[in-house]
């Protein structure tokens, strides 16, 4: 079923149940964000993805990630209004994460370079590091490779994503997806002397090897893979084109 | 922990996933705690990952992943406890068990808790011991309590 409404003043058309930020970029309209994937369900954590919504004749600001496209919406992604509030926004994440590098651009880019605000101090704070608990991680972990390692543990100054019981997530493959998705690239992830390492969650693995000696990926991840598909038990012997 | 007490409970409910939070709390009912092999199992019987129900265990205030004593002291820190001296009833109580707010004590008999208001603010300053409330509280009082509790350990 196909849904009509507008985004700054252009006629656009979408699929029942996509949200304004898929469309939006679709048709080439620029909205920034931290915690979206098309990959896994929206969260509406970071909340850079603010736009005007009006409907029914009643305008107001939401986050266009978790929003589902309805006929006859006016969608507005860039006012100064808008502007004003990423940018507070902005201000807040780059207090939690002062050093990422990704969000200092963006932040810039809304005229934002000091924050007003200061980290809290506590100790959970400081193991947060960089991270802005926008929970991509978790839900990449969770949703795509299924493993679940990562969840958010605690509340309030207290919450932090980590494996279970604050130790080196059992069930991680050291995949890196985590890593790999990241907005802040507060993760880690290194591969050295045969070892896979994913350094936030601590988890180390060791490399296979393929003929030439060169690692391919940690054993740990292999088996899994060859479980989850049903791949036949030779599969990582052979040359990559013969696979 | 006897595993076998967990499958009972999980039994209870039917093996239902969704009854997570239930089984989580009557296998703290148990224990008084949720002992991490009791998690391992509750997390291969429902199939339910050990991250999901550590992080419900660690969302909600009401459980505990470390042991605590078999008696338990909790003090109203609410506004109306706290204007009737009940900080001073947490450090008496931490003199009297030798256990910092928040602990246990090592012989696993007594821990020490502090709650923010309980709503009995009419009988402030209030501690509950094992359930029981105790209201207008002095430490007078919480030391028989306290010295009741240990005397009868002796006799179980």
């Amino acid at each position: 079923m196909t849904v009509q409404f507008t985004i700054n003043g252009v006629k656009v058309e979408a699929q029942k149940g996509e949200s304004v930020i898929e469309v939006a970029r679709r048709y080439g309209f620029e909205i920034p964000s931290l915690c979206h994937h098309q990959a896994v369900t929206p969260y509406g954590a970071c909340r850079v993805c603010l736009v005007e919504i009006v409907k029914g004749g009643r305008k107001k600001l939401t986050t266009s990630c978790n929003y589902e496209v309805l006929d006859g919406i006016e969608v507005v992604t860039d006012s100064e209004a808008i502007h004003k509030h990423r940018a507070m926004v902005l201000e807040l994440i780059l207090a939690e994460a002062p050093d990422a590098e990704p969000v200092k651009k963006l932040a810039a880019q809304y005229g934002v370079n000091v924050s007003r605000f200061e980290r809290s101090d506590t100790e959970m704070a400081q193991e947060r590091h960089d991270c802005i608990m926008c929970g991509l991680c978790v839900r990449v972990c969770t949703e795509i490779v299924e493993v679940n390692a990562l969840a958010f543990n605690g509340r309030g100054y207290n919450r932090g994503v980590g494996g279970p019981y604050l130790e080196a997530p059992q069930s991680c493959i050291a995949c890196g997806a985590c890593a790999w998705v990241c907005p802040t690239d507060c993760i880690g992830f290194v591969e050295e002397d045969g070892m896979r390492k994913v350094l936030k969650w601590d988890r180390e693995l060791p490399m296979e090897k393929d003929e030439n000696g060169r690692p391919i990926a940690p054993k740990f991840q292999l088996h899994y893979f060859k479980e989850k598909f049903g791949l036949p038990a030779d599969i990582y012997k052979k040359a990559p084109g013969s696979r | 922990m006897d595993l076998t007490k967990v499958d009972a409970i999980i039994e209870n409910y039917d093996g239902d996933a969704t009854s997570l939070l239930a089984i989580m709390q009557d296998v703290q009912d148990q224990e008084n705690y949720l002992p991490r092999e009791a998690v391992n199992h509750i997390s291969a019987k429902l199939d339910v990952p050990v991250s999901r129900i550590y992080s419900m265990a660690t969302f909600f205030e009401s459980f505990h992943l470390e042991p605590r004593g078999k008696h338990i002291c909790t003090v109203c820190m609410g506004t109306a406890c706290h204007v009737r001296g009940a900080q001073r009833l947490v450090e008496h109580l931490e003199r009297d068990l030798s256990v910092k707010s928040g602990g246990t004590t090592e012989d696993l008999q007594f821990t020490l808790e502090e709650v923010n208001c309980v709503g009995a603010c009419a009988l402030g300053p209030l501690v509950i011991i094992d359930g029981e409330y105790h209201g207008n509280v002095t430490s007078t009082r919480l030391t028989k309590a306290v010295k009741k509790l240990k005397t009868r350990k002796g006799g179980e």
